[in-house]
């Protein structure tokens, strides 16, 4: 019988010819990473550990985002934590305030994610590798704590779901649009335990930003991982950030899915989560025919949309307007490169002029952590990945989630809306 | 294992680790101040009611959301014996196991148990008792693998004792 791609990547890990579906496996890995609220608690961990030091030091990426700058004592204190662990263990991969970024953006762009990797983060977005051709995944921090002391960690090989792609997206419908509309089809728990494999003719028009977006949301459908198939995009990404040597997989012709779902991009509507869960999925044409929804905040960036083109989007929309009267907008370029990007090209500017504040790289926001927290009754437009409920603050605030076009569409008229709607 | 027994909170589809520990209390990772605020955003009377070995009961996917260790860890110092639920979500089912604390997939318990039942777990059959009611249920029982995680009382012990 045929292996998926992640199924060909799991095999190679764990050093077998072959696995199937619900095989436990040991795997080696290839990186092994933490944030600033995940990392400490893993440090606590591997200090309880019989282990001398961490296993290599060259395969840990260390990188507080989440609360940092730091954004209180005990913030502080946590990164301090994650700071000096790194200093003792010489990890080459630490990112300290002033080189660091989003964790999700930042370690593609160093290129230390390549093809055929095995990689677990202590972050639930860790999937977002998957667009490179890696089989990566979230865990939690003794994993992390295990697989820094170990480079093993275990794994329960998936079964999957393929989506095979075809078409290609209409003007200002993106990769967000195309991953919220999956998830609104197969919901929250649609790909629990599986993998979400993405295909067919229609992922050659995906740009890499598109694909890490969509890569980025697969754990809101539950899912364990989301891969791409490596292509000439792919290998164009790679020759200009990768700094190893990589093995690309494809999966069989023969591969078993548990279900396959055709999706034509071509038809693909601007697609907004209503609060309080991702897969309650609106179209921009269902959302003018039930009235309009005034809003109060709006937030450009994060792990799922905060690269440069997502920035570009913006600021295109953005360009020579100003933003609507009583609104506020947060834009947060996701690394220092993609912001020193939008400084060169002049986005800042037009964030600045249409009445945006431009922060530095941190997820704050998306998990209500500073940097935009809502009150009581408050709505945000967001370009992040999740609107549970007090996810982005009070309980009783909601978070409607988009792509970064409607988010600045949004940010001009108020309520929400599509760059058609200017 | 020992059984687990307590009083039953119940839950619907879906509970997130937001909910269960809201990221605004994440600048902590002591288990004790995580418990103070378990489950505060769905339910703000969880930690005044709580008591040692009572038991969380919910439905489709709980746990789902963010991969913060912090969320079993509150709901393990907060005195919970076991979470039973429909499914969970993939990262909070390896954090659980990981940490020691005991949860069981069984859809049958979670639709007919109600909040306030007594239940008990025995962990070596898989079988849930609704003392209250009367009822009892097959939960699945773990694959050998977890089941030598868990009595090694987590991860770090397995390994420490692979060493």
């Amino acid at each position: 019988m045929g292996m998926t791609m992640t199924q060909k990547i799991l095999a190679r890990a764990a050093g077998q010819e072959s696995v199937k579906a619900g095989d436990l496996i040991m795997a080696k890995l290839d990186l092994v990473l933490g944030n600033d609220i995940t990392s400490p608690v893993a440090i606590h961990e591997i200090e309880k550990m019989k282990v001398d030091g961490v296993f290599d030091k060259d395969k840990i990426a260390l990188v507080p985002d989440h609360f940092v700058p730091n954004k209180d004592i005990k913030s502080a204190e946590h990164c301090k934590c994650v700071r000096e662990f790194a200093r003792r263990n010489e990890i080459t991969n630490y990112f300290e305030v002033g080189e660091m970024g989003i964790e999700h953006a930042l370690l593609p762009e160093k290129g230390l994610t390549v093809p055929g990797d095995v990689i677990i983060g202590a972050d639930s977005h860790t999937c977002t590798y998957g667009a490179l051709g890696a089989f990566s995944t979230g865990v939690g921090s003794t994993d992390m704590a295990a697989g820094m002391a170990t480079g093993q960690a275990w794994f329960k090989v998936p079964s999957a779901i393929k989506f095979n792609l075809t078409g290609s997206l209409p003007k200002d419908i993106s990769g967000k649009d195309l991953i919220l509309h999956i998830i609104g089809m197969i919901g929250v728990d649609g790909a629990l335990y599986k993998s979400m494999e993405f295909t067919g003719p229609g992922v050659a028009s995906l740009s890499m930003d598109d694909r890490f977006t969509i890569a980025n949301m697969a754990i809101e459908a539950g899912g364990k991982n989301g891969i791409f198939p490596v292509d000439d995009k792919t290998i164009e990404y790679l020759n200009e950030h990768a700094t190893r040597k990589y093995t690309a997989f494809e999966a069989d012709e023969d591969a078993e899915y548990d279900q396959v779902i055709d999706i034509n991009l071509s038809e693909l509507k601007a697609t907004v989560s209503f609060p309080h869960l991702p897969e309650n999925t609106h179209t921009i044409d269902e959302i003018h025919r039930d009235g309009d929804i005034k809003i109060d905040q709006v937030v450009i960036g994060s792990c799922t949309n905060g690269r440069i083109s997502d920035m570009r989007i913006a600021a295109d929309i953005l360009k020579g307007k100003h933003i609507a009267k009583g609104i506020r907008v947060i834009v947060i370029p996701a690394t220092q490169a993609v912001y020193m990007q939008c400084l060169e090209e002049g986005l800042l500017k037009i964030f600045i002029e249409s009445g945006c504040v431009v922060s530095t790289p941190t997820c704050g926001p998306c998990l209500g952590g500073y940097m935009g927290v809502l009150a009581q009754g408050e709505r945000c437009v967001s370009t992040t990945n999740r609107n549970f409920v007090g996810r982005m603050g009070h309980v009783e605030s909601e978070i409607y989630l988009a792509s970064p076009a409607v988010a600045a569409a949004s940010a001009l008229k108020g309520i929400i809306a599509c760059p058609a709607d200017l | 294992m020992d059984n687990a027994k307590g009083r039953v909170f119940k839950y619907g589809d879906n509970v997130d680790t937001d909910v269960i520990i809201p990221a605004r209390y994440l600048n902590s990772s002591d288990p004790a101040e995580l418990a103070t605020h378990c489950m505060e955003d769905i339910d703000k009377d969880f930690t005044k009611k709580v008591a040692k070995g009572d038991i969380i009961v919910a439905a489709k996917n709980f746990g789902c959301g963010s991969s913060r260790e912090h969320a079993p860890i509150s709901i393990k110092a907060s005195g919970v014996s076991c979470v039973i639920a429909e499914t969970f979500a993939r990262i909070f089912y390896r954090n659980a196991i990981n940490i020691g604390l005991p949860i069981i997939e069984c859809p049958e318990a979670s639709k007919n148990i109600d909040a306030g039942d007594e239940v008990e777990i025995d962990f070596n059959t898989g079988i849930i008792t609704d003392i209250t009611k009367g009822t009892s249920y097959q939960g699945q029982a773990f694959p050998e693998f977890m089941q030598k995680l868990i009595a090694a009382g987590g991860l770090v012990n397995f390994i420490n004792e692979g060493k």
